[in-house]
């Protein structure tokens, strides 16, 4: 029955892009893209509670990949680089960084996509000569739509795995308390590890597969910090330990700040900030748990105790 | 019987402290050891030290035979070593059922699936919170945390269980209902080392104890010997008045 509901509802949000034409369609690129990018940010950081900001590092990194690569190898090997080159970095990045501990991991994360953006115009002004570069790959919107969609749907049903394996149980106790879950004999640097690759891979897939939108390309455009930030208060919003959180955070949040962008181009930086201080102190746990406590109030007494998240997000 | 635990010289500088100095014990399968000594002799580094949450600057760990010295905690869990902390540890966004399923999923058995539920149901059992499994472990009283911590401990079916102070802060009640729960374990044939300052539940649970006094093994026997040892009153009185 579940199956058979995601697929109906995966194939109702594939045929959008045939009712909504091409404005439309560049929406829900976007819109495919963040729902991706915040829930495979909450897999990692969700469960560890370590606030990751090199989210727009691995998107540059998969954008750039396409960018350099997309007249060398057929799309798909492109595809397969970019997933290659993220997962490496997140592995030498993991095994550097995942020792640090709250807020030294946040600004290292921060630093590291500044870092990469620096190496590459580096790289390109010295050795290859040319900053900007051009994609010409015969994708429309509607094919890049479908892939993001195909992914995000991917990333969904991988966390929802995750949660129900040993995996997830592992992430939740070290979230909680890393001293029990060693001496539980959970391998802290291994899981956590896993988790960040899974993550950044996704994640750098997202850059790649919308890299085709630009047509042209430079450090700046590719690693902009925003996407970070857009990413981190998505998944907060909705609420990152949950399943659906993310989705429920990105959907929203991506429309409103698509009107904001439009609306207050200038006052844009401001607005983002005040959202995010007004997330992280009115609704640390995101919107689907204070929904969750609001009904849980209002049935207080019969002893019922709280729906399940999953089902929670679904109503 | 054979031999569970073994430290040789096993040693921890703090910078300039030595907080663990020298300490050789040996303690064999299905023994109850209680381990003593004034506030700040080491008796918690030395477990930090068997359990790998510290490495030992110097010296060597045995368990079972095999080499542990400097092996990381998730390693010494799963070679059979289980404990408690000192302050009382449980995860708070767990349910009292997930806590205790954590070291039966990841320890020496790596339990899952219906086996793991057995298991959980039987550690929750035996501390008297089976019919709470499903409420939140922050939900919990003091005495009922310490239970659900002990609950865990077990989860692994360890052989060797280190308990630190996990009678202390209890009302008498509590504390009877602590010691009972002990002496239902040492019947299992557990090895256990407990650190303890509560004189009548080391009398009543441990066959032999080991005192620290600053950072060194100064007694080591059966528990009636050990106490009026005169090196011992002097460690906890002072030596005008041994």
């Amino acid at each position: 029955m579940m199956y058979i509901l995601s697929a109906l509802g995966l194939a109702a949000l594939a045929v959008l892009p045939m009712v909504f034409g091409d404005y439309g369609t560049g929406m829900l690129v976007g819109l495919a893209g963040y729902v991706t990018l915040a829930t495979s940010w909450a897999m990692f950081s969700g469960p560890t509670r370590y606030i990751s900001l090199a989210t727009v590092a691995f998107f540059g990194v998969g954008a750039y990949t396409v960018a350099v690569l997309n007249e060398v190898l057929p799309y798909p090997l492109v595809l397969l680089a970019a997933a290659g080159i993220g997962a490496t970095m997140a592995l030498l990045v993991g095994l550097s960084t995942l020792r640090l501990a709250g807020i030294y991991f946040v600004i290292f994360t921060f630093g590291l996509a500044e870092l990469v953006r620096q190496l590459i115009t580096w790289f390109e002004v010295n050795v290859t000569g040319t900053l900007g570069r051009y994609i010409f790959l015969d994708l429309e919107a509607k094919h890049i739509y479908w892939q993001l969609l195909a992914l995000g749907a991917a990333t969904l049903a991988l966390s929802a795995w995750i949660r129900r394996s040993r995996l997830g149980l592992a992430l939740r106790v070290i979230g909680d308390d890393e001293t029990v879950a060693a001496h539980s004999g959970i391998n802290l640097a291994r899981t956590k590890l896993v988790l960040f690759v899974a993550s950044s891979t996704i994640i750098t897939l997202v850059g790649a597969i919308q890299a085709p939108r630009w047509v042209y390309v430079e450090p700046s455009i590719v690693f902009n910090p925003t996407v970070s930030f857009l990413t981190v208060i998505m998944a907060l919003l909705g609420g990152a330990t949950r399943l659906w959180g993310p989705l429920c955070g990105a959907v929203p949040l991506f429309l409103l700040f698509e009107w904001l962008s439009a609306r207050f181009p200038d006052h844009f930086s401001i607005l983002l900030g005040l959202m995010f201080m007004a997330v992280v102190y009115a609704l640390p746990d995101g919107v689907l748990a204070a929904l969750e406590r609001f009904r849980h109030r209002g049935k207080e007494g019969n002893g019922t105790s709280a729906p399940k998240p999953a089902k929670e997000a679904n109503a | 019987m054979s031999v569970l635990l073994e430290t040789q010289g096993l040693t921890k500088r703090f910078g300039g402290l030595t907080a663990v100095n020298g300490v050789s014990l040996t303690v064999k399968r299905g023994e109850v050891l209680g381990l003593l000594g004034p506030n700040g002799s080491g008796k918690t580094t030395l477990m930090n030290l068997i359990s790998g949450a510290l490495k030992s600057s110097e010296g060597a760990l045995l368990i079972a035979g095999k080499d542990m010295t400097g092996a990381p905690p998730h390693r010494i869990a799963k070679s059979g070593v289980a404990r408690t902390f000192q302050l009382v540890k449980i995860l708070p966004s767990l349910t009292l059922e997930e806590n205790v399923m954590v070291p039966a999923a990841f320890g020496p058995d790596r339990l899952w699936g219906r086996a793991l539920k057995t298991q959980v149901a039987e550690c929750l059992d035996m501390v008297g919170l089976h019919a709470r499994a499903g409420q939140q472990a922050s939900e919990l009283t003091y005495i009922d945390q310490k239970r659900l911590e002990l609950a865990r401990a077990l989860a692994s079916a360890p052989k060797l269980l280190l308990l630190d102070e996990w009678l202390a802060g209890l009302n008498p009640t509590e504390l009877h209902e602590g010691i009972r729960l002990i002496r239902e374990l040492e019947q299992t044939g557990i090895t256990i080392i407990m650190v303890e300052h509560i004189m009548d539940a080391v009398r009543a649970l441990c066959p032999r104890c080991a005192v620290m006094n600053s950072g060194t093994l100064i007694a080591d026997g059966a528990t009636n010997e050990v106490l009026s040892d005169p090196h011992v009153v002097a460690a906890y009185l002072g030596e005008e008045d041994a």
